[in-house]
C-alpha cells in the first residue's frame, strides 16, 4: 500500500449577511458606543437583542439603551487564546449581565490572570479603536470597580445604519483521500489509470472511491485501464473560465476507458471541436509535470461501436 | 402517547474510535460498519425500506460530502433515503417516524464523522449564531467551561467531582473495545479553566449504524428487539446568556415526551461529552445512583462527532439486545452547552 497522501485544505469565505431591524439597531449602536437591549411584553430587557421572544415567539422592536458596565455571570480562563479570539494574551471568556439587562452578553475579559476573575465582579466595556458595526467593536470587557454608568436613553434610530455584515471565515484542514483514491492518485504519478473492480458485480470503477455504489460492498483489486479509450459522450463549452487558459470553444468529454466500467471526464484536443463525436476513440496526453492527463486527442482508430459503450453512457 | 407501530432497534454496529483515520475515506471507514450491522439480520442492502444518514460538511471541509459515503449502502438502483446535517440520533428519530407512517418495514440509520482533518474546536465555532458569538471563535471546550463554571458557582459540583465522572467512565470504557480512551487516564492540565483535558472528549473518527425494525419483523430479525417506546427532542434558546447553564429544560422536557419518568430506567446512556453535562443531565433527567450511567464509557471515552448520539442509542439497545438491560435510556445532544436533546427510552420483552 502506498504511503498515506496529505494534502492542506483551506476553505476560506466572506459570509456576507444581512441583519433585520433589531440586529441593524444593535450593531449600529455598538459603532457608537452605545449598547442597545429590546424589551420583551413581560418588561424584561434581552441583550444582546434578539428578533423574537426566545420564551414566547413574540417579535420584540422595543429598543432601550443599556450601560456599559455590568456584572460576570460565569467566566472561563483561556490560557492559549486560539486564532480569531478576540485577545491574542491569555483571557477569560465571560458571559456580562450588563446593568439595566435581564440576560447575559458573550464576550472576552481582560484579566491578568484567573486569580483576578470571579463570578460578581464588575467590568466594562473596552470600545474598540476602530468600529464598523460588529460584535467585535467591542474590543473586549475590562474590569471596573466604579458605580454603574447611566445610560444614555438611546431609542436605536441612527443616521448611516449599518444593514449587514461581512464575516470572514477560514478553517484549514489536512485532507488524506483514503486508500483506493490515494492508489488512483499514485497511480497518475506514473501515467497510469488505476482502477478498482466491484467483487459482486466485477465492474471496474475509476477513479476507485473503495465501494461499490450498486452492490454496497468494498472494491480492493486494482485493475488497470486504458490508455486508450472511447468518447461516450460531449459537450461543447463556449464561456471561458476564470484563470482558466483553454482557448474556447473546447469539448468537454465523457470517457470510457478501455477496461473501466464507467466513463470519467476530460478535455478533447488535437481535433476541430465540431469533429468531436460519440464513440471518438481517443487516448491520454501528459504534460511535463502534470498530475493528471492534460487532455485527450484521437487515436486515428475508426470509431467505437456505439453497443460497446451503450451502457457508459 | 401510545405510537402507532411498534419499532425496534435490532442491530447495531460501531467502528473503532481513533484519532485519526488518514488511510481510510468516509465511505471505507463506514463500509465495514454497514456490513456488520447488516450481518448482524442477515439483511442485504436492498432488502432496507428506508435508510437515513447523519454527518458533517464541516468536519470534512467539502459540500454535500455525504454523498460519497452513500456509495456504501448500494444507492443504485434508487433508494429510498434521507440525510440530516447532525448527528445519527437525529437521522434515527426521521427513521422511526417513517417506520411509523408504515412506508417501510426496516431501516438502516448510519452516522459517521472525521474530526482528524481538520481542528475541530476551530469547526464547531461555525455552527454559532453567526452576529453575535461565532466572529469571537468561542470553542466548544469554552463554552463548557463557563457550563462548568456555573456549576461550580451554584455548588452543584466541584473540580474533584467532575475528575470522578472522568475517572469512572474511563474505567467502564475498559470493557468496551471500541472506545478511544480507556482505562485511567490522567485528569490532565486545564484546557480551558476549570475543564481539565481529562473533562473533555477525546477528538477522533468514527461511524456507527443501526438498524430499525417495525412489530413482527423486529422480531423475526432479532432475539431480543430494544423497542423505542418513546423518542422525542428539544431546542432551547441559543443564545447561552437567555440560558439556565446548570439546568437543562429541553432535555428533561424530550424525557417526560418520551415516557421516561413513568417507570425507573436501569441502565443510562448519556451523549454528556464534558464533565460537567453529565451533571446536568444526571439532575434534568432524574437519575440516581440505581441507575448504571455510560456503562461504555460514553462520550468521555469516544465522541466522534454526529455519530456520539447515535452510538448512545446503539449501545443502550445493545445491552437489551444482551439480556443487560430491561429498560434503558439513551441520550443524544447537539450544540453548544447542551443545546439540544434527544431522549429515546428502550424496552426489551418481559422474560
Amino acid at each position: 500500500m502506498p504511503e498515506v497522501l496529505k494534502a492542506p485544505l483551506v476553505v476560506e469565505f466572506p459570509f456576507t449577511r444581512s441583519l433585520g431591524p433589531v440586529q441593524s439597531a444593535f450593531l449600529t449602536g455598538l459603532r457608537e458606543q452605545v449598547v442597545l437591549g429590546v424589551r420583551t411584553a413581560d418588561g424584561r430587557t434581552l441583550v444582546p437583542p434578539v428578533e423574537y421572544d426566545p420564551v414566547t415567539a413574540e417579535e420584540l422592536s422595543d429598543l432601550v439603551e443599556v450601560a456599559p458596565t455590568g456584572t460576570v455571570t460565569t467566566w472561563a480562563w483561556n490560557h492559549d487564546p486560539r486564532r480569531g479570539q478576540p485577545l491574542a494574551t491569555p483571557f477569560a471568556w465571560v458571559l456580562v449581565r450588563l446593568d439595566g439587562a435581564d440576560t447575559a452578553l458573550l464576550h472576552a475579559l481582560d484579566a491578568p490572570g484567573p486569580d483576578a476573575v470571579r463570578t460578581g465582579m464588575r467590568v466594562r466595556v473596552r470600545w474598540a479603536a476602530e468600529r464598523s458595526g460588529a460584535i467585535t467593536d467591542i474590543a473586549c470587557f475590562e474590569p471596573y470597580d466604579g458605580p454603574a454608568a447611566e445610560p444614555g436613553g438611546h431609542d436605536g434610530r441612527f443616521e448611516d445604519m449599518v444593514t449587514g455584515i461581512v464575516a470572514p471565515a477560514r478553517l484549514d484542514y489536512v485532507y488524506s483521500p483514503g486508500r483506493a483514491q490515494a492508489a488512483y492518485i499514485a497511480g497518475l504519478a506514473e501515467h497510469r489509470t488505476v482502477g478498482e473492480r466491484c467483487p459482486s458485480c466485477h465492474k471496474v470503477y475509476v477513479p476507485p472511491k473503495g465501494a461499490c455504489p450498486t452492490c454496497g460492498v468494498a472494491t480492493s483489486e486494482q485493475v488497470e485501464v486504458g490508455p486508450r479509450g472511447t468518447v461516450t459522450t460531449y459537450c461543447i463549452v463556449n464561456i471561458k473560465a476564470k484563470n482558466l487558459d483553454i482557448e474556447v470553444p473546447y469539448v468537454y468529454a465523457h470517457i470510457a476507458l478501455d477496461g473501466a466500467g464507467l466513463a470519467l471526464h476530460g478535455r478533447i484536443g488535437g481535433i476541430p471541436y465540431d469533429e468531436v463525436r460519440m464513440g471518438l476513440r481517443v487516448e491520454p496526453v501528459w504534460t511535463e509535470g502534470g498530475r493528471h492527463p492534460d487532455h485527450y486527442r484521437p487515436t486515428g482508430e475508426p470509431d467505437a461501436d456505439y453497443e460497446t459503450y451503450k451502457e457508459m453512457l | 402517547m401510545e405510537p402507532i407501530r411498534d419499532i425496534a432497534v435490532v442491530a447495531f454496529a460501531q467502528s473503532d474510535h481513533r484519532r485519526t483515520s488518514d488511510e481510510h475515506s468516509e465511505v471505507e471507514m463506514l463500509l465495514p460498519v454497514l456490513h456488520e450491522v447488516l450481518d448482524r439480520t442477515g439483511l442485504r442492502a436492498g432488502d432496507i425500506g428506508f435508510t437515513c444518514s447523519g454527518s458533517s460538511d464541516y468536519l470534512a471541509g467539502r459540500a454535500f460530502s455525504f454523498t460519497m459515503a452513500l456509495d456504501g449502502v448500494g444507492a443504485w438502483p434508487p433508494i429510498s433515503e434521507s440525510h440530516v446535517e447532525m448527528d445519527g440520533a437525529w437521522a434515527l428519530y426521521e427513521a422511526w417516524t417513517k417506520l411509523l407512517t408504515g412506508d417501510a418495514d426496516t431501516a438502516l440509520v448510519y452516522s459517521y464523522g472525521k474530526s482528524s482533518p481538520g481542528s475541530v474546536r476551530d469547526v464547531l465555532t461555525r455552527q454559532l449564531d453567526p452576529y453575535y458569538l461565532a466572529p469571537l471563535w468561542p470553542d466548544p471546550v469554552a463554552l463548557a467551561a463557563l457550563q462548568a463554571r456555573a456549576l461550580i458557582d451554584a455548588g452543584e459540583t466541584d473540580e474533584t467531582e467532575l475528575a470522578a465522572v472522568a475517572t469512572r467512565s474511563r474505567a467502564s470504557a475498559t470493557a468496551n473495545s471500541h472506545a478511544q480512551l480507556r482505562g485511567s487516564v490522567p485528569q490532565g492540565d486545564y484546557l480551558v479553566r476549570p475543564l481539565r483535558t481529562g473533562d473533555c472528549p477525546p477528538i477522533g473518527d468514527g461511524a456507527a449504524a443501526v438498524i430499525l425494525a417495525a412489530g413482527d419483523r423486529a422480531r423475526e430479525l432479532c432475539e431480543r428487539p430494544a423497542w423505542i417506546r418513546g423518542i422525542d427532542h428539544r431546542v432551547e434558546a441559543h443564545s447561552l446568556g437567555v440560558r439556565d447553564l446548570t439546568d437543562s429544560p429541553s432535555a428533561r422536557l424530550a424525557a417526560e415526551r418520551a415516557g421516561a419518568f413513568e417507570r425507573p430506567v436501569d441502565t443510562a446512556e448519556l451523549h454528556a461529552p464534558f464533565t460537567s453535562q453529565e451533571v446536568v443531565l444526571r439532575k434534568a433527567l432524574r437519575l440516581d445512583d440505581s441507575v448504571r450511567v455510560n456503562p461504555s464509557g460514553g462520550a468521555l471515552a469516544a465522541n466522534p462527532i454526529m455519530a456520539a448520539g447515535l452510538v448512545r442509542i446503539g449501545e443502550a439497545a445493545a445491552r437489551i439486545h444482551r439480556g443487560e438491560s430491561d429498560r434503558a435510556l439513551a441520550h443524544a445532544t447537539s450544540g453548544p452547552c447542551l443545546q439540544q436533546n434527544l431522549v429515546a427510552v428502550l424496552e426489551g420483552d418481559t422474560r
